[in-house]
This record gives C-alpha cells, sequence and structure tokens, in this order.
C-alpha cells in the first residue's frame, strides 16, 4: 500500500458565534464547504472522493443524525462515513483513506449548533456511567474540578496560573475576527467569578458557540496540482484512557500523552519543545491547557504554570500556545473544537492568520479533548514543508 | 485455533428473571430538550404552510425544484434562484397502511402514511398521511388534495395540513 | 474470543475501531466513549464509526484501512447493540431520525418507512407479498444452525402471510427481532497475519455511499446507493460479473423484502429478479449462490451495528471450511457482505476471498 504525504489544501468555516438563528445547520455547513472548495480550487461532485463528517447524536438532537451529511457537503451518492467524535479524529480518518490509497481528495467536515441544544447541562448529565456515576445526580463539571484539584495537587501549579490562561486566551481571542469571546481581563477577575465546582470557576471554563469548519485533504501528487498552499500532515496521534472514573490517572492527561508519543513517533520528532513552533491544545478548561501541554512535553511536568507566568505561551513569547483564543477565547465548539485548533494551525502556517499571524510559523501542532466525563483525545502536527 | 462458533459462554436469561428484579437495572427517563434553527429555506418552506401554500426552491442549472424548500441545491452546490408555488395536489407514489405507532404500540385505526408527489414540482414526493379514507380504496397512483387546518389554527408546521384525501374518487 | 479464536491477546492488537448504532439505545451520550474498556482499547487508539444502519459493514471497512493506511499492523473491530436498554420498545430511540421540520411532526415510525419502500418495490415490478415471505422462510430456517441465533424457526409461507399485519404489507414475520449482541474480528496486515494464521480470509474490496436525505428525490424501488457502494468494492476486488463471482452473498435482511432489494443493488442479480432467484432455489444454503447461509438479521437477530459485522464473520467461517452445519457446500471462496440503513439511503459493502 501506499504510504504517501497527505496535506490540508483547503480550509472554509463560518464565523463562530454563540447563537445562530439566522441559518439551519445544513446552510451553515454548506457556506463553510463552498468556501473550502473555493479555497482549494475543486468542485465537489467532479472531484471528491469521500468524506468525513464529525458529530454525535445528541449533541444535534437527532438520532442518526448522519443521513443528513452528503447534502450539505455536494457529496450525495459519495462514501460518506461518520466519526461521532472530535474533528481531529475525522481528519485522522480521511487521513488514513488517503495513505491506504483508497482515496485522493477527502473533505472533513465538523459543526456546532450548541445552542440549539436546550437542556445541555442535563445532557451532559448522561455522559458518565449509567450505573455507577449517573445517579449521582450531579453536575458534570464536578468531575473538572476534582481532576483540576488534584492536577494543581500534584504539580505544584496554582490557580493563579490556571487563571492566567484564561485571561490570555480571552485577550488573543480580541485578535480574531470570527471569536465569540474575546475580551480583556485579569487574573483576579477569573478567580472571583462564580465558583463552578471547587477550585474551578466560571471564568476557568469555556462557553459554547455555534460553527461549521470543512478542510480538504489531498494525496501528495493531488495537492501537488491544485492551486491552494498545501499544509502538510507530518503526524498524527490518538489515544483513549480508560472511560472509567475510579480507574483513571486523575493527574495527569495520559490520553495525550500517548496519542503525542505516537504523532512524534510519525512525525520524526525526538525534542518537541525544539521542533514545535506553536501549539493550538484543548482549553475547554483553564487547567487542561497546563495539563495537556506538559503531557505533550512541551514543558516537563509541573512547569507548564510556570511558563504561563513568564510568558513564554503568550504570542510574542517563545512557545505561543492558542494564539487564535483557544475554547476560552473563540467559543467551545463541540465536535468541531479539535478542527478549529488545526484551522488556527493551518492558517498561521500559510501566513494568513491577520493580526494575531506569527513570525515564525513553520510547524504547529493541534490537540483535542473528548470532554468531561472522558479521557480520549487526538493530536495533529502540521507543517509547511 | 477453530474459529467455529461452538458452545457459546454465558448463562441463559428468562423474561422472569428480568422482570422479578434477578438481572438489576437502573432506570431513567430522560428529559431532554432541542430548539432547531429553521434557517433560510425550511423557514420559507413553513411560513408558506401557515399561508396555506406549499412552496419549493428552484434551482436553474440543474432545472429541479427543490421540496421541501431549501436554501441550496445539493447537486449543483450552488444557492437556489427561486421560490416556486406549487399546488396542494398530488398522487400517492406509495405508502403503508400502519396498525403500529412510533414505538411499536397497537393502534386501532390505522393510519396510511404516504409520499406524496406535488403536483407541478416534477414528480419530488413528501411524506404525509392520507385521512378520510378506506384503506381498501388506497392505491399507487391515488390522486390527492390537501385539507388544510383553520387559518387560526395554523402555526408554521408541516402538521398545518392536517391529511390529504382522495380527490373525486374517495 | 476473537482474540481466542487466533490465539492473542489485547497485547498484540495495535487499534480499535468500535460500531455501534443511535447513542439513543443506551441514552449514553458519548456512548462510544462508554464502551473503551469493553471493547478491549483501553489506552490505545480507539475509533469510532457511523453510519447508522449501515455500520456493521461500515467498521470493517474502517478496520481495513487502518491497517492498510501503513499505520497500524493489527486492528481489532468490535461491534455492538444493546436495545433492550430502550424503554418502551427500542423503535422510539428513531423518532428523531426523521427529518425535524418535514418528517417528525407526523409521528413516523420505522415500520411505515420500510413498509412505504417494500410497497413501491413491489409496485413497480409485480412483485407478491407471497414472493417475498419465502426470504423469512428460508432465513429462520438457516438459522436452525447457528448457534447464536434468536428467532430460528422451521415455517412456512402462509404463517408469514397470515401473522399480523404491522404496517400494511409489512407483517410480524416480515420483520426481524430487536437484539442485544456482539461482534469482533481481527485484522491484520499481511506479513503479521500469515504469521498469525495460517488461513488468513483477505479482505478484497471495499465501499459504502449515502444518497440524499431527500427521500422524496429518489424513488425507493431501487436502493441506487447500494449498487455505487458495492461497485466500488467489486473493483478493487477485480470483480466483472458479480452474479458469477460471488460464491456467497450475506445482504443485509432486517425485513424480508430488503435481502431481494439489497441483493438487486449489489448486482447478484437484475432489477426486479430476486424474487426468481428465491423461488429457483438459487439462494438457498444449498443452491448456486447462497445469500444469508447464517440466518440473517431474520433469523439470528438484528443487533443492528452488530448484525453487519456478524454478516462478515460468517463469511470469515464459511471461507474457511468452519461453519459447520451451516457449511455452504462447494468449498466457497469469495463472498460479498453488505448492510443498509439511515433514512434508507446508506450502503456499506465488503467483499473477501481466499
Amino acid at each position: 500500500m501506499s504510504a504517501g504525504r497527505v496535506a490540508i489544501v483547503g480550509v472554509g468555516y463560518t464565523p463562530f458565534r454563540p447563537i445562530t438563528p439566522d441559518v439551519s445547520f445544513r446552510e451553515m455547513v454548506y457556506e463553510a464547504a463552498a468556501k473550502a472548495y473555493e479555497d482549494a480550487g475543486i468542485e465537489p461532485q467532479k472531484d471528491l472522493d469521500a468524506c468525513v463528517t464529525c458529530q454525535d447524536d445528541f449533541e444535534h438532537g437527532r438520532s442518526i443524525w448522519n443521513e443528513q451529511t452528503p447534502d450539505s457537503l455536494g457529496a450525495v451518492l459519495k462514501p460518506v462515513g461518520t466519526i461521532p467524535g472530535d474533528g481531529i479524529y475525522g481528519l485522522i480518518d480521511a487521513y488514513m483513506q488517503i495513505r491506504s490509497g483508497l482515496r485522493n481528495v477527502v473533505v472533513v467536515e465538523t459543526h456546532s449548533k450548541a445552542s440549539n441544544m436546550i437542556t445541555r447541562n442535563y445532557l451532559l448529565a448522561h455522559a458518565p456511567d449509567p450505573i455507577y456515576n449517573k445517579p449521582l445526580s450531579q453536575h458534570p463539571y464536578y468531575i473538572a474540578g476534582m481532576e483540576m484539584n488534584r492536577f494543581l495537587y500534584e504539580t505544584g501549579n496554582t490557580k493563579e496560573q490556571c487563571a492566567m490562561v484564561a485571561v490570555k486566551n480571552r485577550r488573543n481571542a480580541l485578535s480574531n475576527p470570527v471569536a465569540a469571546y474575546g475580551q480583556k481581563s485579569a487574573v483576579e477577575d477569573v478567580l472571583g467569578s462564580e465558583m463552578i465546582s471547587y477550585p474551578l470557576t466560571e471564568l476557568d471554563t469555556s462557553s459554547h458557540a455555534d460553527g461549521g469548519i470543512v478542510m480538504v485533504l489531498a494525496s501528495e501528487d493531488r495537492a501537488r496540482s491544485l492551486a491552494g498552499k498545501p499544509v502538510w500532515i507530518k503526524g498524527v496521534g490518538w489515544c483513549s484512557e480508560t472511560p472509567w472514573l475510579e480507574s483513571r490517572n486523575w493527574g495527569e492527561a495520559v490520553y495525550a500523552k500517548l496519542a503525542a508519543d505516537m504523532a512524534y513517533r510519525i512525525a520524526k520528532i525526538n525534542e518537541p519543545r525544539e521542533d514545535i513552533d506553536f501549539a493550538e491544545v484543548d482549553d475547554t478548561f483553564s487547567y487542561k491547557e497546563l495539563q495537556h501541554l506538559e503531557a505533550l512535553g512541551l514543558c516537563q511536568r509541573g512547569m507548564a504554570g510556570r511558563m504561563t507566568s513568564d510568558g513564554v505561551t503568550q504570542r510574542q513569547g517563545e512557545l505561543p500556545v492558542n494564539v487564535s483564543g483557544g475554547s476560552l477565547g473563540v467559543g467551545h465548539l463541540v465536535e468541531a473544537t479539535g478542527l478549529q485548533k488545526v484551522l488556527e494551525v493551518v492558517l498561521q502556517l500559510r501566513g494568513e492568520a491577520g493580526k494575531r499571524q506569527l513570525d515564525n510559523a513553520r510547524v504547529g501542532l493541534a490537540q483535542s479533548w473528548r470532554g468531561i466525563p472522558y479521557a480520549s483525545g487526538a493530536v495533529a502536527i502540521l507543517s509547511r514543508e | 485455533m477453530r474459529n467455529e462458533v461452538g458452545e457459546l459462554p454465558g448463562v441463559p436469561l428468562t423474561e422472569k428473571d428480568v422482570l422479578h428484579k434477578k438481572v438489576l437495572s437502573t432506570e431513567w427517563d430522560p428529559k431532554l430538550k432541542w430548539a432547531w434553527d429553521t434557517g433560510i429555506g425550511y423557514g420559507r418552506y413553513l411560513n408558506e404552510l401557515k399561508k396555506g401554500r406549499i412552496v419549493g426552491s428552484k434551482c436553474n442549472k440543474c432545472k429541479r425544484v427543490l421540496l421541501p424548500a431549501r436554501a441550496f441545491c445539493e447537486l449543483c452546490f450552488r444557492q437556489v434562484d427561486e421560490w416556486v408555488h406549487l399546488k396542494d395536489t398530488g398522487t400517492v407514489n406509495t405508502f403503508s397502511i400502519a396498525y403500529t405507532d412510533w414505538v411499536a404500540r397497537r393502534i386501532k385505526e390505522p393510519r396510511i402514511p404516504a409520499m406524496i408527489e406535488i403536483d407541478g414540482s416534477g414528480g419530488v414526493a413528501i411524506l404525509h398521511l392520507l385521512g378520510a379514507v378506506d384503506p381498501k380504496q388506497v392505491r399507487v397512483g391515488l390522486r390527492v388534495k390537501a385539507v388544510w387546518k383553520p387559518e387560526s389554527q395554523r402555526e408554521g408546521a408541516i402538521t398545518d395540513i392536517l391529511h390529504w384525501l382522495p380527490m373525486g374518487e374517495g | 474470543m476473537a482474540l481466542d479464536s487466533c490465539g492473542m491477546t489485547l497485547d498484540g492488537i495495535d487499534c480499535v475501531v468500535m460500531g455501534t448504532a443511535p447513542d439513543a439505545f443506551d441514552m449514553i451520550h458519548m456512548k462510544g466513549e462508554n464502551l473503551i474498556d469493553g471493547a478491549g482499547a483501553w489506552r490505545k487508539p480507539y475509533m469510532r464509526g457511523f453510519v447508522g444502519g449501515g455500520t456493521g459493514v461500515f467498521v470493517v471497512d474502517q478496520g481495513w484501512y487502518h491497517v492498510a493506511s501503513g499505520l497500524f499492523d493489527t486492528c481489532l473491530v468490535v461491534a455492538e447493540e444493546k436495545m433492550s436498554s430502550c424503554l418502551p420498545h427500542p423503535q422510539g430511540a428513531f423518532i428523531t431520525i426523521w427529518d425535524q421540520f418535514t418528517e417528525s411532526p407526523l409521528g413516523p415510525s420505522l415500520l411505515w418507512m420500510f413498509a412505504m419502500e417494500m410497497t413501491r418495490y413491489m409496485h413497480v415490478h409485480g412483485i407478491t407479498e407471497r414472493e417475498i415471505a419465502m426470504v423469512s422462510v428460508k432465513n429462520k430456517k438457516n438459522a436452525m444452525d447457528h448457534p447464536a441465533a434468536q428467532l430460528p424457526a422451521e415455517i412456512t409461507v402462509e404463517d408469514v402471510l397470515n401473522s399480523e399485519v404491522m404496517a400494511w404489507p409489512v407483517k410480524r414475520l416480515d420483520v426481524s427481532p430487536s437484539s442485544d449482541g456482539a461482534v469482533a474480528l481481527v485484522l491484520a496486515a499481511e506479513p503479521a497475519a500469515k504469521r498469525i494464521t495460517d488461513k488468513p480470509v483477505w479482505i478484497e474490496g471495499v465501499g459504502w455511499c449515502l444518497d440524499t436525505f431527500y427521500i422524496g428525490h429518489r424513488d425507493l424501488y431501487y436502493p441506487r446507493y447500494v449498487e455505487y457502494a458495492a461497485r466500488q468494492a467489486y473493483e478493487m476486488a477485480g470483480i466483472n460479473e458479480p452474479s458469477k463471482e460471488i460464491d456467497i452473498a450475506e445482504p443485509y435482511d432486517p425485513f424480508d423484502y430488503k435481502e431481494l432489494h439489497n441483493a438487486e443493488g449489489l448486482l447478484l442479480c437484475g432489477k426486479g429478479e430476486a424474487p426468481k432467484l428465491l423461488a429457483d432455489g438459487v439462494t438457498q444454503r444449498t443452491g448456486r449462490q447462497p445469500w444469508c447461509p447464517s440466518g440473517g438479521a431474520l433469523g439470528v437477530g438484528n443487533a443492528i451495528a452488530a448484525t453487519g459485522t456478524m454478516k462478515v464473520a460468517e463469511l470469515f467461517w464459511q471461507l474457511r471450511g468452519e461453519a459447520g452445519k451451516r457449511q455452504v457446500p462447494g468449498k466457497p471462496r469469495r463472498g460479498v457482505a453488505q448492510a443498509w440503513g439511515d433514512e434508507l439511503q446508506v450502503g456499506t459493502v465488503i467483499v473477501v476471498g481466499i
């Protein structure tokens, strides 16, 4: 089988907004897809070999929601498959289809219509194990509170440093015209905001946004023949830690560590801190950014807080993290969250990030986490060359 | 290394075991709520139903009428060009005579779902129900006409059409 | 059991692909995550694939490209469904699968929709309920020899025709039951496969296809999406004449008419010709091209995602000559399995051979 290189050759997205009552999800996806196809210079019915879409049924309130996917992508009567999971999983699925030699051009789609989910908290209560955990009837954010507490305890990072992540990312979002929650704030604002589940406060937590993202992937031959600037997928990795709250490692993001190990191995990266120029990592909660940076090997264990307070992860720092604004600043896009991170890496590598463009962006890392209450996640490493 | 399914492991359970709670379970009645945005295409479609009209949209590239009306043509992958009003009459493309409801409970009076090709659409069908008709008379090719709710009761929903009635022969 | 059968342990598994249909059966949000430990995916790359009722065969296709991508040597494909958790009846899990604005408010059920497809199929070709009932008789009888079967039975065409009408023309015995079940397969790249077993069954072709969601724009008498999926798989497998080059078929048979409908989509015969092959005995286990020698969804049970994978497992046993009492005579060398689902719109296909 061929195991050639795979590139992202086109991206399209809609602005990320807290509500989008003006469009249906189909119309939102259509807009993102039309932009992505224009960006890649392809016509869907002629050029598309397959599509991968990412969404879980309940987020949508539609059972077997994947039936509605082909139309919005111009992919009627094409091979369309769905990954009920985060967008980076979809990216990886498309990457494997191309690497296997089965396809040349594959589209990845994911979107959020989080605003249509009226009883969101109640839905999340249906995610923990139905026999052991659900009957405790707690708002599942208690799981984040417990994890944050254990992480800080084990590593010596502090609540203040977590708050700095929230301040940084929302500030970064002010330079991202499609981000929903950009704002100037201070560490005291975060620490003083309403307590959700000690030590996690309201401003440590990302809010949801709607939006659609579509990407076009192509084999090396095909990528070379298209007009756009290809961004190469150098490595991917994904991993699931145990689903049991009772047996998980609460202090460390093992899934992120193992996923990163796999991605670094494929990308032939031995010194991630040297080779990765910038990263978009999961920041569903502020402490998650710190926990993930350590798991990804971008700093030593216990040093992510220090790195943050020293300004290393600022846009002007040595290792900019979540320049897009992250989930805290852009808005949490449910299953589209990981692909928003890939999107930022692509825009930075193409030099199209506008006001927030980094000077020396050659290799970038995007990482996702599936979210409370589970411990699964994926990593993608992208490069200009 | 034989792969044949030989003896299956496990203990057989009977319905009694479950009913008598020898097998434990946890019960939960989910209360979840969504409010789906109709968007441009379906928003127009439902608004027109409220006015007692069926509207489709038209793609001038492939010349198809799209029904239910929508904002873009999924085959040409472009925005639609115009809205077209269609008649509230049509032809049964296929049907069933259903004695069960959506959770498979028996119902006494059967419901008759049908795919109805709407006149003027070029053969595009919508799902709806036939009403006030003897099940024995229903057949593929039956001509039918919409029966609308009184205007004051319409709310911009597919149920603003009560059901469809055979024309002339029913 | 899959690992035991090839003398492996989870340590030898590089990645896991999970197939399970709507979360609504279990009312577990992010159900795929909840199944990680059961699927043996702890601390492994774990991917859930989903195309509604077509999932069971799709995940095997997906497992194929996990391995064929060169990222992994081995892949464990697991498919499960536990429909009995859903009360009062798992049909309720389907109320939101229709168009929320133009269909769901009418209160449709799966039975209605399938019944309308069956009506259309019968109408266009002039096929009778009696001809279709033969499928149910054949498959339930085949299932008598399947140790994991839920509804094996010896019944007659009259039994099917006289069973209670659920949604005309669909009657009780035209329909597969709702079921709980799980199936697992071990996939391996060529060198690894040869180390693991001296009787590997090779995946020769994969294909899947999704038609438009707008059901009113399609003619339900023929599943063109199954044909598109089959053509992908046949091209990859180098098959030109499926009716001759396929020894065994496991088309998806949640309803008896679906076996015929899907077999036509698989190009095993011309449009509307499937009932004749059935009547002539061609598709019996001892016939020229057996369809559903396992007993299919009608006989073995229909644990949605697991059913499609069960069909692939059946081909595995048949091609290795290990199907016991179900063994198809004549040393079959090649088989096709297929699943179907969504709003009557997805076909997933796999061709395997030795």
